[in-house]
């Protein structure tokens, strides 16, 4: 504090012989109240331009029939909104989220086995968490072009499949059931991993000594699991839960760089991604993205109701 | 006794199994790599070993023709700017948050911790239009500042760890005459450094992975990065998966070998970064 009352007095023209203690403290009070805001500024204008601004923007543009490009636009009303809701086309890629949320399914209960299993005395447990974890971190696009030869007419699964005698010869991209469950299955693929590290970490959480009691008193390994781990992991599975949800809702990559939303496979940030970038339909486009961005703030909301997360100490 | 014996066996066999299920594709995709054009076409099966393991010609291809060099050039340039600037950015505001009771501290706080909520997929089609404006696409400072602004997860790291730290250190270097700034610099920042650590793995590898907003806002060639120049790789190449491949070994290298240099702080950042 001194020396800000220095500067203050300081900068006080021609100072009268008794100082006059008034000004300074205020000077320094108003300094130590702008500081914050320095700091502050940078981080705040980029949160502003390129998150809420755009959010701002795209509830307008939603109303308006505006094709991204030509200085005129026209309000529409609702009728953007009607659209997704009425043409099946559209509304169809709703489906396609099925299948990612089906396996997203499938994902969180084996992440949740490999992550039981392995916080257990097993041999070569590095090597096994190092292989389930290592997909999660690969670029999406060598993933995909990975999975395109897997899944190629001769390709890998073929192979494989030949090895055991069947003769499949299946075009698995072709028809909009294998296609998806297909895409969904890289899908688990690549996001087992963080799942699974994400459990790890909360039942590695979990004091050991609770197992030990729980082995004295005669509890089998799914006793153990059912009392101990299972309400240990509760926030990080419900977490998980939530971002399984929004991942499924808006999964693009491995469907756009695989297939480009051929046979069925379009998903919803797909088809928002063509509308708005090809078929320049930004109005309707934007009211798209509104309508994925509603559903998956319910899915959060939802879920903070229904298991409220004890820490929300952030403020 | 048998039982026990029965259920450890069927653990070590579900793992052996994923363990084949998440290897056997990448493998597959290595030998491709080392196989000639013949071979491709004598159609030996996806298993079959390349006659000549220690074949690299189809690297040369890939590393020469799929201008990869330019691709991680660009893609170190993005990468060096966008974790700088979050971790700077992140330590700031974290920082500022922490330390400062001012007017509007919850709103602000609010305002970042809300934004969270807010999947960057949704509001593309809005940004698009903003960083348009700003003169911005088809440059590399469109994916940099994107990926500066909209973080919020390395703020929340920050913000944790900000919060550890004695604030005693604070108040004994102000009585020494130290302003805001020269606490931030010379307290702050290097006591925050596992912190830094960890949003620079997070962030880094989002970076050198992602794939939207590269290709949303550089369409330009000489601007691509990994992903991008990769995803290009299949116009030029058609069907020639030995090429495909070489180029999808390079990409992956990489993160590999940086995966295996920091296996255990790579899990805690992602378990630090996830569960905040």
């Amino acid at each position: 504090m001194a020396h800000l009352t220095e500067k203050a007095r300081g900068t006080a023209p021609a100072a009268p012989a008794p100082p006059r203690p008034v000004p300074a403290p205020r000077r320094a009070r108003l300094r130590r109240g702008v500081t914050p805001w320095l700091f502050l500024l940078a981080p705040l204008a980029l949160l502003v331009t390129f998150t809420y601004a755009p959010i701002v923007n795209m509830v307008a543009y939603s109303f308006t029939d505006w094709d991204g490009v030509s200085p005129e636009l026209r309000f529409t009303g609702p009728g953007n909104y009607t659209e997704i809701f009425t043409r099946e086309d559209l509304f169809q890629v709703f489906f396609v989220s099925g299948y990612y949320l089906a396996a997203s399914a499938v994902q969180i209960v084996a992440a949740l086995y490999f992550a039981t299993v392995l916080s257990f005395n097993v041999r070569f447990r590095n090597f096994f968490k190092g292989v389930l974890f290592f997909p999660y971190l690969i670029n999406g696009v060598a993933i995909g072009f990975v999975f395109l030869y897997f899944f190629q007419d001769g390709g890998t699964l073929d192979s494989v499949l030949g090895l055991f005698g069947a003769d499949p010869d299946h075009a698995w991209l072709g028809d909009p059931v294998s296609a998806n469950t297909s895409l969904a299955g890289v899908s688990v693929w690549r996001y087992l991993g963080l799942n699974f590290v994400l459990f790890l970490g909360a039942i590695q959480s979990i004091p050991g000594e609770l197992y030990e009691a729980a082995e004295l008193d005669g509890a089998n390994r799914w006793q153990q699991f059912r009392h101990i781990i299972a309400p240990g992991i509760k926030p990080v599975l419900t977490l998980t839960v939530i971002l399984s949800v929004s991942g499924s809702l808006s999964a693009f990559e491995i469907p756009y760089i695989m297939t480009g939303g051929a046979t069925g496979t379009e998903t919803f940030v797909i088809q928002t991604v063509k509308l708005a970038f090809q078929f320049n339909k930004t109005g309707l486009a934007s009211a798209a993205a509104v309508v994925l961005l509603l559903i998956i703030l319910l899915v959060t909301w939802v879920q903070r109701r229904l298991v409220p997360d004890e820490r929300v100490d952030l403020v | 006794m048998t039982r026990r014996v029965l259920a450890r066996t069927l653990v070590y066999l579900s793992l052996a199994l994923a363990t084949v299920v998440v290897l056997l594709p990448l493998t597959v995709v290595v030998l491709t790599s080392l196989k000639t054009e013949r071979e491709m076409a004598d159609d030996g099966g996806a298993l079959s070993l390349p006659e000549n393991p220690l074949n690299f010609a189809n690297y040369v291809s890939a590393f020469q023709d799929g201008r990869m060099l330019s691709a991680f050039g660009n893609t170190a340039f993005v990468l060096l700017f966008a974790v700088g600037g979050t971790v700077l950015i992140g330590s700031m505001t974290a920082y500022a948050i922490d330390r400062f009771r001012f007017r509007f501290r919850k709103p602000v706080l609010a305002a970042f911790l809300v934004a969270a909520l807010v999947p960057g997929v949704t509001t593309q089609v809005a940004t698009f239009q903003i960083v348009t404006s700003l003169g911005m696409f088809d440059s590399l400072w469109a994916p940099i500042a994107l990926y500066m602004g909209t973080d919020i997860v390395s703020i929340y790291i920050f913000l944790q760890f900000v919060r550890s730290i004695p604030v005693s250190l604070d108040e004994a270097a102000r009585l020494d005459g130290a302003g805001a700034f020269t606490i931030y610099r010379k307290i702050i920042f290097p006591l925050l450094k596992p912190a830094i650590a960890t949003v620079v793995i997070v962030k880094g590898i989002t970076v050198y992975n992602d794939f939207y907003i590269p290709f949303l806002y550089m369409p330009s060639e000489d601007l691509g990065v990994i992903s991008t120049s990769l995803f290009r790789f299949r116009g030029p190449f058609g069907a020639h998966w030995e090429t495909i491949s070489a180029g999808a070994v390079l990409v992956i290298l990489p993160t590999l070998i940086v995966f295996l240099a920091l296996q255990k702080f790579i899990y805690n950042g992602f378990t630090k970064g996830a569960t905040r």
